[in-house]
């Protein structure tokens, strides 16, 4: 149609959920747009349905208040059944912290969060090791490298059943696990009491990705982090290499 | 009809605010408790006076939103 729209047309699209009480949401439309070079978009919790998108973006807050249990009214906004319905088309879906909540109340992830072992709310950098880099989400990282994130939630303690445990770890779902500054996977190192250590995973398809460090607000040398741009990154990859492009879908 | 939902974590899942409460219990000399769970009461006011009807109903509501049975039991009692 003109010159801007062919721009735009080249330009990854990747939308951004907001929900009621989301606040990483501008922190994650910022790094979309500048760290990632891709066009960010806001989409409200009540839209029913998702324009065309490269990959979804799940950030993090207090969507609801964290009422009931984290994660768990958001799950039922009109927008996680587009959301599902992107991710079952093989779209990529990356939450983060809040985000990664929502997705295992949504059954996207498995398993569930539990209260921090400490009971405290939890703000400080932490170490993860890249346990699986064939992710479209880890392809940057080197193996095993350790990545020094940010986290901030007082729910972050994942539990799962020893059956769904061994199957993300026999599917290589682990992606992050807490450890030490020099790789090492300890009690110590483990700072909510999270199940073997787990800090994200993937679905078993590989598409959705859940992690509870934050990426965004450790993605720029002028905020003294930039270990978070690798996952970005990794993402923005993904989406250039075309493999992971949403098979068309019909309308339900 | 109400309908009263106790929703707690599951056997086996380590309950910190129940551990807590429990060490908090001991320093006030509370010897004699062995375990504390802590949950969540929700009480739902129904409009229907049909026992079995609301019984049915409250328990997929805790399927589905009240409860993560992933890690939590819940406890269903109705009241007339």
């Amino acid at each position: 149609m003109s010159w801007w729209t062919d721009l735009a047309d080249a330009l990854s699209r990747i939308g951004i959920l907001v929900f009621p009480g989301s606040n990483c949401d501008r922190d994650c439309h910022h790094v979309v747009e500048q760290i990632m070079g891709a066009q960010a978009e806001f989409i409200w919790h009540k839209e029913a349905l998702l324009p065309q998108l490269d990959a979804v973006l799940i950030p993090g807050g207090f969507s609801y208040g964290d009422y009931l249990r984290t994660g768990a009214i958001a799950r039922f906004s009109p927008v996680m059944a587009a959301v599902t319905r992107f991710a079952e088309a093989g779209g990529l879906v990356l939450g983060i912290c809040n985000g990664f909540q929502i997705l295992l109340e949504a059954g996207l992830l498995p398993g569930a969060m539990l209260r921090n072992r400490s009971l405290s709310f939890i703000c400080r950098d932490v170490h993860v090791r890249v346990e699986n880099r064939a992710t479209p989400f880890t392809g940057r990282c080197k193996p095993g490298q350790v990545l020094k994130l940010p986290i901030a939630h007082a729910d972050g303690n994942y539990y799962t059943d020893p059956a769904t445990l061994s199957s993300l770890k026999a599917g290589n779902q682990v992606v992050l696990r807490y450890c030490a500054t020099d790789g090492q996977v300890t009690p110590a190192a483990n700072p909510n009491g999270s199940l073997d250590s787990i800090a994200g995973i993937t679905n078993a398809a590989g598409n959705v990705f859940g992690l509870m460090p934050h990426p965004e607000r450790s993605a720029e040398a002028l905020l003294g982090n930039e270990d978070g741009r690798l996952i970005l990154l990794s993402l923005l990859d993904s989406i250039k290499s075309g493999r992971f492009s949403p098979k068309p879908v019909m309308a339900s | 009809m109400k309908a009263t939902v106790s929703v707690t974590l599951k056997r086996g899942i380590l309950d910190p605010q129940g551990q807590a409460v429990l060490h908090a219990l001991g320093s006030l000399g509370y010897q004699g408790v062995k375990d504390v769970r802590v949950g969540k009461l929700i009480e739902l006011e129904l409009a229907t006076n049909d026992k079995a009807g609301a019984e049915a109903e409250v328990k997929a509501m805790c399927e589905r939103l009240l409860a993560n049975t992933i890690i939590e039991d819940y406890r269903i009692e109705l009241v007339d």
